[in-house]
């Protein structure tokens, strides 16, 4: 080779080999995953387009509802025309249910359409917060593990409440960054980090991601993946969000594993300050 | 007419539907032109596994929740 590979430390050598993400998955319940963004399929203009916004955001994994059939028009496009369950992991939410037996209700119909024990549980309280209403999904996590689903489970900001469904079963701590729907980022970035230095399973930043600088911050916290839907497919051009989402994470994800410079209060030059021309 | 082609009352997604009888939730499928793939039936809220479908009859008066994935964050 015309390059000395000498030239290399061993550190850099080494760190060459991670600079994929093929080369970082994740684990959640037995499965592994190279993409850290989960995207939602809720609010897009079309099917076309969420197909095309889900394959520029490198996604692996997608969330999905369950609704009724629409009983009148039965021929109708479905989302598993466009998006393909074969290709995409399917993880069905309980949007929509404010009641623990609303969720699991919901989840059991959806393991029946799809066979998947992978699910996302949702127990809202109602607007204008929406905000996780952490007594129904603990009692909603409880019947759900008990038969036999794992849980991934979209939770409060609270230490004591993520631990709690940790210790119950959950197979993934999904906090809100912020209200769902609401693009305002990580607003309580300490409590993210006592959740995830408390976790042993993955913790996902869900809801409140508004652009891409949100989710690298998310990933800088040490977050394992982030959980976007509203700011991918409510954005102007859906399509180049997405992009710019995968790079947001791919970057905060980068950043974390490589370890920030500490903040400090004054100057430090970059150049030497020895060697100067007199 | 058969004596049995009676007919019977569903309630589905809410709307009422009637269906000459004895009626199965195979044949409910089949009449509502669903891909029975990409559905899944709650009959009066227990949960039909697709491979019973043929073998469960309906009566008058059942109440059925049939659903598939859309779109959700």
């Amino acid at each position: 080779m015309a390059m000395s590979s000498k030239s290399f430390t061993s550190l850099a050598a080494a760190s060459m080999d991670s600079l994929t993400p093929t080369s970082d998955p994740w684990m959640v319940a037995g499965r592994s995953f190279n993409s850290r963004l989960i995207v939602g399929t809720g609010k897009y203009v079309d099917l076309p387009t969420t197909a095309a916004a889900i394959e520029a955001s490198g996604a692996e994994m997608v969330t999905v509802a369950v609704r009724r059939v629409n009983l009148s028009d039965p021929k109708a496009p479905m989302l598993q025309d466009y998006v393909s369950p074969s290709r995409y992991t399917y993880l069905p939410n309980t949007a929509g249910c404010f009641t623990a037996d609303d969720a699991v209700r919901t989840l059991r119909l959806a393991r029946e359409a799809g066979g998947w024990n992978l699910v996302k549980l949702e127990v809202l309280g109602p607007p204008p917060t929406l905000y996780p209403d952490m007594a129904a999904t603990m009692e909603a996590a409880a019947a759900l593990i008990k038969d036999g689903f794992e849980v991934m489970v979209y939770c409060s900001d609270d230490p004591i409440a993520a631990k709690r469904l940790e210790d119950m079963g959950c197979v993934a701590i999904m906090p809100l960054g912020a209200p769902i729907g609401s693009g305002l980022g990580v607003q309580n970035p300490l409590m993210i980090q006592m959740i995830i230095e408390n976790a042993k399973v993955p913790v996902l930043v869900d809801a409140g991601v508004g652009t891409a600088y949100d989710a690298t911050f998310a990933m800088e916290l040490g977050c394992d993946a982030v959980l976007v839907n509203s700011a991918i497919a409510m954005a102007q051009n859906p399509i180049l969000m997405a992009r710019a989402m995968k790079a947001g994470v791919e970057a905060g994800r980068l950043a974390f594993r490589a370890g920030r410079i500490p903040k400090r209060a004054a100057a430090n030059p970059s150049s030497p300050t020895t060697g100067l021309i007199r | 007419m058969d004596v049995l082609s009676k007919t019977i009352t569903l309630t589905v997604n809410g709307e009422a539907l009637g269906l000459p009888g004895p009626q199965t939730v195979a044949g409910l499928v089949a009449h509502l032109g669903l891909d029975v793939r990409k559905v899944a039936v709650e009959r009066n809220r227990e949960i039909v596994p697709r491979s019973t479908y043929a073998a469960t009859a309906l009566a008058d008066g059942d109440v059925l929740e049939i659903v598939h994935f859309i779109g959700g964050g």
